[in-house]
């Protein structure tokens, strides 16, 4: 017989499963939204049809993912309470406002444009039209702004105090809340990262149908778009990530310990550990390969600066390294990767051969998903690296769970891993095939009937029975 | 004047799970009936009906959880954790019968396999929300500020009562909304529906109210001592009253009234389970008092709550304006 892990663990595990499958969605339209602006607005600029022909295109993927952030989001919203219900009680007062915030400012916009901004082009007119592109854009950035807020205030909290109930609450000014140190530079550096994230997936889809047909004008404006952005976002991305990075180590130094992998201290400038194996049992790093001196310049701008390492961190502060030092290395190596396929493109461009060099082609195609990965594993490390603390220094992830039995958390977590792969495996498959097909001339709109889910609004669905009037009038 | 903020947020948490129940409880009641709809038109209409509208009544569970955890902290994670199970098999129930609203249509070829997802899910939520209810009026185990019983505890044959009693009133509400949005056969059928449903529902409320007063708490000096039960007398009555023209409303072939009716009859029934657990959020063991969030997060968030939520209830109910009229296989009629 196996003895099942323990229900906390098991509670970590369903969370870090629900939390990641649910951020993929999100990271998608928060970029996707700004592009469909961006689109629409060079529509109207320009007059040009290929521009609306991308819109179109690109909005039918959008409702897809749209919805199913939607639904993942609800699971989310709960889980706090099922798996968290100490940390639900005594974080309650500070995060359960600002998550109220977020409920209640996204389903503002989103429920008051997404409907016309799917629908009802043909009903509103193109200004409206616009209007209501660009407040679904603002919905999903005033989401992450909220989010990213209660995220950053369980990694570096400030203005709290503690209630005789043990609660943390307000000590009397919400900006201080709000506005927590690490804050900034997180929201910052996640929604360039969705922005990014987007690039990638439009450049491959460009990619993807350039390979198939180099002549589509609007595979090649869709390539070219997103190529611009990758040169861009991403080194602009590598400078954020870094500004991020220093803000960690000021606040968070042993975060930046476990994905420096430096389990020892260095008084006078420390080694850049590329690769190598953490062993958290011997406290070293196996098999590392390091540039002296080099991450102290990185995070200190001086390489002799000293960098405290884990040996002056108890052991029951100290995040799993192993998970911390991967996970980091995922990221800023697809960054890199990412930055290297931006320069590429301003070379191809200069050359004048961005629309003909097949290499350059697979390779977007092989990064499509490279913004995907990126982010899952950014998240990976920041929320790792604050264990085992799930309010830094102020409340342990032991000290938070729910008081379960782990045969509930495990038979949860089983269901939930088979509900998510089938339910958006198979809404991942109809996203696909949309990709897969190569963006025409005189797009359709979405499909005029049945009327369907619009996110959340009710005002979606109004638009396809007035715009086929001839489909529904009969009866 | 000590304007009591708790009571205001208690009020407002109240009202966003009464408009979920109604508002979803129709649309999820469309998907308990679904299989009894001949596959093609019928069924087509039947979604039809709630396709634009069903994401909207979803807003208010989000609201409702959202706001408990910002205000009552403590019920959210004591709720949450000691019904576990139904809550988890609710959320997973609901992302199932969300995405069959959008995968029917774009994926014909399984089209009976989103169809049974949207039957199974529907079901499947309403029987867990009954069950939440049933679990939470019988009353769970706490120590300190923690649930401190296990994890089958929420499975009683009261909330299993309280649970099919969900799911038949949710049925109901759904076969008068389609009296309400369809015609010909399929508004015959509806109404047949509302008649077996309406007799079981009525049966379910009667049991549910019967047995109610005889579980731990103090139920029994809430309705059944003098002089309270002279207070709670017109609960009774006015359901019974509502029954009775309920019926004579389906026998009449009237459209509109079996559906508000079947509204006002779970208004009542909501005031009842008020009057059975106020002041407390856990019966028995934590009041409103007790789980309230602080005063100044009470505040803060009140003035967000107090410009959004009534722009969202105006759009509500535009839309269910905009949405007024039959429905058929194609949608709305304009």
């Amino acid at each position: 017989m196996f003895v099942l892990p323990e229900a906390l663990l098991l509670a970590r595990l369903q969370f870090a499963f629900t939390v990641s499958f649910h951020f993929l969605f999100p990271a998608i339209t928060i970029g996707l939204a700004s592009y469909l602006a961006v689109l629409e607005g060079l529509w109207l600029k320009t007059g040009r049809e290929a521009y609306l022909d991308l819109f179109r295109y690109w909005v039918k993927i959008f409702a897809l993912v749209f919805s199913m952030g939607v639904v993942s989001g609800i699971v989310m919203s709960y889980q706090f309470g099922t798996n968290w219900a100490v940390f639900s009680d005594k974080a309650g007062p500070i995060i359960g406002p600002l998550m109220a915030y977020e409920v209640l400012t996204a389903f503002f916009l989103e429920a008051g444009f997404l409907g016309v901004m799917l629908f009802g082009m043909q009903r509103v007119g193109k200004r409206l039209h616009f209007t209501a592109t660009l407040m679904v854009a603002l919905g999903t950035f005033v989401s992450a702004f909220w989010i990213l807020s209660v995220n950053s205030w369980m990694q570096t909290p400030t203005g709290y105090a503690l209630n005789a109930n043990g609660q943390f609450i307000s000590a009397g000014s919400w900006l201080a809340i709000i506005f927590n140190p690490s804050f900034p530079y997180r929201l910052m550096h996640t929604v360039s990262a969705a922005y990014l994230t987007t690039a990638f997936l439009v450049g491959g889809v460009g990619a993807w149908h350039l390979l198939k047909d180099r002549e589509n004008p609007r595979s090649r404006i869709m390539f070219s778009m997103a190529m611009w952005m990758a040169a861009i976002f991403a080194p602009m991305q590598v400078v954020l990530g870094d500004m991020h990075g220093i803000n960690t180590l000021e606040h968070q130094p042993v975060k930046v310990m476990a994905m420096e992998g430096h389990y020892q201290s260095h008084a006078n400038g420390a080694p850049l550990i590329l690769f190598g194996i953490p062993n958290s049992a011997r406290n070293r790093v196996d098999y590392a390969i390091e540039i002296p001196k080099l991450s102290s310049l990185i995070l200190k701008h001086d390489i002799n600066a000293p960098l405290a390492g884990l040996d002056t961190i108890p052991k029951e502060n100290q995040p799993p390294v192993g998970i911390v030092f991967w996970s980091f290395r995922i990221m800023v190596g697809l960054g890199f990767l990412m930055a290297g396929l931006g320069l590429l493109s301003l070379y191809a461009r200069a050359r004048g051969k961005l629309y003909h060099w097949t290499g350059l082609h697979r390779f977007a195609l092989l990064m499509a998903p490279s913004g995907l990965i990126a982010v899952l594993a950014g998240w990976v490390t920041t929320e790792v690296g604050r264990q085992p603390w799930t309010i830094t220094g102020l409340l342990r992830t032991v000290d938070s769970a729910s008081p379960l039995a782990a045969p509930a958390v495990a038979a949860s977590l089983v269901a939930f891993v088979l509900v998510y792969f089938a339910v958006f495996g198979a809404g991942i498959v109809y996203i696909l095939k949309l990709m897969a097909k190569p963006p025409g001339a005189h797009e359709p709109e979405p499909p005029h009937i049945p009327v369907r889910t619009a996110g959340i609004t009710p005002a979606a669905a109004i638009m396809p029975a007035i715009a086929s009037p001839q489909g529904s009038h009969q009866s | 004047m000590t304007l009591d903020l708790t009571i205001i947020w208690a009020c407002i948490i109240v009202f966003a799970v009464f408009v979920y129940v109604v508002m979803d409880g129709f649309d999820l009641g469309i998907g308990i009936l679904f299989p009894s709809f001949a596959v093609g038109h019928d069924r087509d209409t039947a979604m039809n009906s709630i396709a634009p509208l069903w994401d909207g009544n979803e807003t208010w569970l989000v609201l409702g959880g959202g706001g408990l955890l910002a205000a009552f902290p403590l019920a959210y994670g004591l709720i949450l954790s000691a019904l576990y199970a139904p809550i988890i098999a609710m959320l997973l129930a609901l992302i199932f019968r969300g995405v069959a609203f959008e995968f029917r249509w774009r994926d014909p070829a399984h089209r009976a396999f989103w169809d049974a997802a949207f039957t199974g899910g529907s079901f499947l939520a309403a029987l867990s929300q009954g069950v939440v209810l049933g679990a939470l009026l019988q009353g769970v185990s706490i120590s300190g500020r923690a649930y401190a019983g296990g994890w089958w505890d929420w499975l009683t044959p009261f909330s299993l009562l309280t649970g099919v009693g969900v799911v038949v009133a949710y049925a109901l509400i759904g076969s008068t909304w389609l009296i309400l949005k369809t015609e010909g056969a399929l508004q015959q059928q509806a109404v047949r529906h509302a008649w077996r449903l309406g007799a079981i529902t009525l049966l379910a409320v009667i049991v549910v109210s019967l047995v109610t007063p005889f579980l731990k708490g103090n139920y029994f000096d809430r309705w059944l001592t003098y002089p309270n039960i002279l207070l709670v007398a017109p609960i009774p009555i006015l359901v019974a009253m509502a029954s009775y023209a309920f019926a004579r409303s389906l026998k009449s072939g009237r459209e509109l009234a079996p559906f508000l009716l079947t509204l006002f009859v779970f208004f009542l029934c909501f005031i009842g389970i008020g009057i059975s657990v106020f002041p407390y959020v856990i019966p028995g063991a934590v009041t409103i008092w007790d789980a309230a969030t602080e005063p100044s997060s009470q505040v803060f968030m009140l003035f967000g709550t107090a410009i959004v939520v009534p722009l969202i209830l105006a759009y509500t109910g535009w839309a269910y304006w905009v949405f007024r009229g039959k429905v058929n296989a194609d949608g709305y009629h304009s």
